[in-house]
């Protein structure tokens, strides 16, 4: 069985926005990865940036210095995922 | 063999747009399918393309290049998706079939069309006929920058601020420009700019844009697989998503946008002189030899490397041939899909020759194309 870490996951409307996203933080050295969005949130784009939750306000003016539109902002908490 | 059909499409490329094509058939997913590698590689490169066509159209925003399959599927994607039956359009008699067509489909449902004509001399349709042409019910113009037949320019941003003033759309048919003329969307007050991705922008068949202004909204012409919202019953409506369902043509994407680093670093001025100076040299050359016609106004510099015309005594069919059997020469004859400029021009029965350059002809290949041109004259 997997255990997940506390996450910050950011959604977009678009992948085309996710791909800004992801092109913005490689130009600012912001931390976080594009990732499947995960079951428990309802997204536009199939793709969400995934960093760790102290990182969110990093991100937050990232998006807004490179007029990067979010739909949602998320912390999860960390849960045991599969069987075990 | 020498090619100057590159108003029909680009047949030399910039350097490793063939090859970022064959590497996207081997290593790419499906863009905006997923978040593998291979998949977020593919998403990356059309990303990119999308933010090089923004900044060179000054799109303002790159989610409102949408990524189509070439200029008439861009054209029927704006006019169909922005024009409802009821209103009145303007376009002119210099247009493409992919303009007229959509135009005389929606005048049978209830459209009102006003086709400005042109000079049956030298081609060109005036400005202010366009504008004089708008009325009340206006609800768009439709034109294209340059024609495909004469490479006569409008001045689109005369008519685009018009436009813009008296709330009226204004869909640019940019086949014979893009790439090699500047287009400022929203300097010039475009509301859809329609954009081939494989004439001057040299990248391959199968791709093309269609740049859609802010606040602007265009009705999809097709709907289905977007990768997101799978359990809507309607498609997505923010853009790009909202102008691009189903599976883009990823490779060629690719190539397009290795030949769009092509044209952002050279320039796109740099490049349109180079094609603009051998479509002069041999347009000189021709239009001094008796029994030939030039259509089109070459008394501006301000054109399209067109240049379009007839042998006296010769079928237009018959003189692109030779050229080809006899002088390994490319070139386009007939209609040129362009049937109102044949009818003004009265050469509707038989259509014209056409010679299209581009940056990589050379002044040998005109050399060669005028000596040919001197022994047909001469038979």
């Amino acid at each position: 069985m997997r255990r997940s870490q506390p996450r910050c996951i950011i959604t977009f409307v678009t992948t085309a926005m996710a791909l800004k996203m992801e092109k913005a933080c490689h130009a600012n050295h912001a931390p976080g990865r594009l990732i499947p969005v995960p079951r428990e949130i309802t997204a536009g784009c199939g793709l969400a940036w995934m960093a760790a939750p102290e990182d969110a306000e990093q991100l937050r003016a990232v998006m807004q210095k490179e007029q990067v539109t979010p739909q949602e902002i998320y912390v999860l908490e960390g849960k045991a995922n599969g069987n075990s | 063999m020498i090619y100057l059909d590159s108003a029909a499409t680009s047949l030399y490329k910039p350097p490793g747009v063939a090859q970022a094509m064959a590497e996207a058939v081997c290593k790419l997913g499906n863009a905006g399918r997923g978040a593998h590698d291979a998949a977020l590689s593919a998403s990356r490169v059309v990303y990119g393309a999308r933010e090089k066509l923004a900044e060179l159209f000054h799109v303002g925003d790159p989610m409102r290049v949408c990524m189509m399959l070439n200029a008439t599927d861009a054209l029927n994607t704006a006019i169909y998706g922005l024009i409802r039956p009821g209103g009145h359009v303007v376009t002119t008699a210099q247009e493409h079939n992919s303009v007229l067509r959509p135009l005389y489909q929606l005048e049978q449902q209830e459209m009102a069309l006003t086709i400005v004509p042109m000079d049956n001399t030298d081609g060109r349709v005036s400005e202010d006929d366009i504008l004089d042409a708008v009325r009340p019910d206006t609800c768009a113009v439709v034109c294209a920058h340059a024609s495909n037949v004469t490479g006569n320019v409008l001045d689109i941003e005369r008519i685009g601020r018009y436009c813009a003033s008296h709330g009226v759309l204004f869909v640019v048919d940019a086949a014979q420009t893009a790439g090699v003329l500047p287009i400022d969307m929203q300097r010039m007050g475009i509301s859809a700019l329609c954009v081939p991705g494989h004439k001057g922008l040299m990248g391959p068949q199968g791709t093309g844009a269609l740049c859609v202004a802010e606040h602007i909204a265009v009705a999809p012409l097709r709907v289905g697989g977007s990768g997101v919202h799978s359990f809507s019953h309607t498609h997505p409506t923010a853009y790009p998503t909202a102008l691009e369902a189903g599976t883009l043509n990823t490779p060629g994407i690719a190539g397009l946008s290795v030949a769009l680093d092509f044209i952002l670093e050279t320039g796109i001025d740099a490049i349109h002189q180079k094609e603009l100076r051998l479509a002069q040299q041999f347009y000189q050359a021709v239009s001094s030899i008796p029994k030939i016609t030039v259509y089109g106004d070459w008394k501006t510099d301000h054109r399209a490397a067109i240049v379009t015309l007839n042998i006296d005594g010769w079928d237009a069919a018959e003189v692109s041939d030779v050229l080809m059997q006899e002088f390994d020469i490319c070139t386009r004859a007939g209609a040129h899909c362009a049937p109102l400029i044949h009818q003004s021009f009265g050469t509707e029965n038989g259509g014209t020759v056409r010679f299209s350059f581009s940056c990589y002809n050379t002044e040998e290949h005109v050399q060669t194309a005028v000596q040919a041109i001197q022994e047909l004259v001469q038979e």
